[in-house]
């Protein structure tokens, strides 16, 4: 029987997202760390509010990384341990929608409640007030690259029996440029300099990524089902 | 050319033949080593601005060249390995990334050793330390993928997937770090115009870079052997090396 690219993406994308909505566990459990990451800043630190304010979008960002990458395993982890996986790359269709799929149902499982929750937490860092725009502009454009990226390190790591640590390792060090890029582009917002440059690398590298990285999902993926 | 190459692939050639390499990579790498490092500590002139600390320079800077170029190597390594299948790809992955780590490390290290006195402090989060210290982020990824998985062969395909991704994320990390404005001199080397040294210092560095060059082929093949032999312990050209080497060994 032959499915059409789209129904067979929409069909992956419902699945996730059901399977998703009955552990809500899943969703809210990397929310609380991030939250919780985030409070810990300004207690370790001090209550300064000028400290709290230069720091703020480099710890929103990295709670931001932590989260994403706690969330990861889930990924692939079940279907891997289910055998859905390998019926899902038996299927005619390419691995390359499939994996996107995939990879849209997570994001919008992770990194959209990061995003909505975000600006909350700027608050609490006394995130200065001209950021704002910049903290969701570059969350937007930054957490599909997270998801994107890390499903190639969870690709690789899913068939390990001790795959978390690892996974963290080969995973954070490609996340520094969107790390970079996206605190630059908030401090620069909080200067009232104009960081389109930023935004624009970003959204450079989240195009890159999605054509590139499901690709390198794909190829991990028979390497981890063999 | 596919004709003349072809009996590498096999492994027993492979083994036997950089075996023979190796002793010819050792003595050049001696002799390089000794007349170059002899010529960069001793008779090389001193900086006018940074003194005798200059010398470190004949050490880090082919340490530096090395790392990245290492890099570069095990990636088309890696192509190989997932686009042609080619099992002593996978092998030479393995057999390369250590050796890369370490030259990072060296490199880090040695850097630190020439930046205290120089600027004042052992670290500083300039633009091509923090990329070269992402640099050994991803190979202690790779080694540790590699040594994650217990089929070879399986952590040989993980770890070319990785190379391969890493690679095409060196240059986006390089420039995304290069944003943070720098204290690093800039390229006196790898350029492609005359390279902005004297000759007498230029030429100890050439001859040391070759000398270490030469030292990294000598170290790979070495580890390339092992790596064959790990992998093809089940083959019989294996087990009948072995009693050879212990009958000439008496036991």
């Amino acid at each position: 029987m032959q499915t059409s690219y789209s129904s067979a993406f929409v069909n992956i994308l419902k699945r996730d997202l059901t399977i998703a909505l009955r552990h809500r566990d899943d969703i809210i459990n990397p929310l609380l760390f991030f939250i919780i990451v985030v409070s810990l800043f300004p207690l370790g630190i001090g209550p300064v509010s000028n400290t709290l304010m230069k720091i703020a979008p480099g710890v929103i960002w990295v709670a931001a990384l932590l989260a994403t990458l706690l969330s990861l395993e889930r990924l692939f982890k079940n279907d891997h341990s289910d055998g859905s996986l390998e019926q899902l790359l038996l299927s005619p269709c390419p691995t390359f929608i499939l994996v996107l799929a995939k990879i849209f149902a997570h994001w919008l499982i992770t990194g959209l409640p990061l995003i909505i929750i975000a600006p909350l937490l700027g608050v609490l860092l006394n995130l200065h007030q001209d950021s704002y725009t910049a903290l969701m502009l570059t969350l937007l454009l930054g957490t599909p690259v997270l998801s994107l990226l890390g499903a190639i390190g969870v690709a690789l790591t899913v068939g390990l029996k001790k795959g978390g640590v690892l996974l963290s390792l080969l995973v954070l060090p490609l996340y520094i440029p969107v790390l970079i890029f996206a605190t630059s582009a908030i401090d620069a917002a909080s200067m009232n300099l104009p960081y389109n440059g930023q935004l624009a690398i970003i959204a450079a590298i989240f195009f890159g990524s999605l054509t590139l990285a499901p690709f390198a999902v794909g190829s991990a993926l028979k390497v981890s089902t063999n | 050319m596919w004709k003349w190459l072809h009996p590498y692939a096999n492994p027993e050639v492979s083994y036997h033949f950089t075996g023979k390499l190796i002793p010819w990579f050792s003595a050049i790498s001696v002799i390089l080593l000794v007349f170059g490092l002899g010529l960069a500590l001793a008779f090389s002139p001193a900086d006018y601005q940074q003194g005798e600390s200059v010398r470190i320079f004949y050490l880090h800077v082919p340490a530096a060249m090395l790392s990245m170029g290492i890099y570069l190597g095990m990636a088309i390594a890696a192509l190989t390995a997932l686009v042609w299948q080619m099992k002593l790809a996978e092998a030479s992955i393995a057999a390369l990334a250590p050796i890369g780590a370490t030259f990072t490390a060296i490199a880090l290290l040695t850097g630190a050793a020439w930046g205290k006195p120089m600027w004042g402090t052992w670290w500083i989060w300039d633009a091509r330390l923090t990329s070269e210290l992402i640099l050994l982020f991803l190979y202690l990824g790779v080694i540790a993928l590699q040594n994650a998985f217990e089929d070879k062969s399986l952590a040989g395909k993980a770890a070319s997937v990785l190379a391969i991704v890493g690679v095409v994320n060196l240059p986006i990390i390089h420039y995304s770090v290069e944003w943070w404005n720098t204290l690093h001199q800039g390229a006196t080397v790898s350029k492609f115009e005359k390279p902005s040294m004297s000759t007498d210092m230029f030429i100890p560095f050439i001859v040391c870079f070759f000398g270490f060059s030469f030292l990294v082929a000598r170290i790979f093949g070495e580890r390339f052997r092992a790596e064959i032999i790990a992998r093809n312990s089940m083959r019989p050209w294996v087990k009948t090396l072995v009693l050879e080497q212990e009958k000439t060994n008496g036991v």
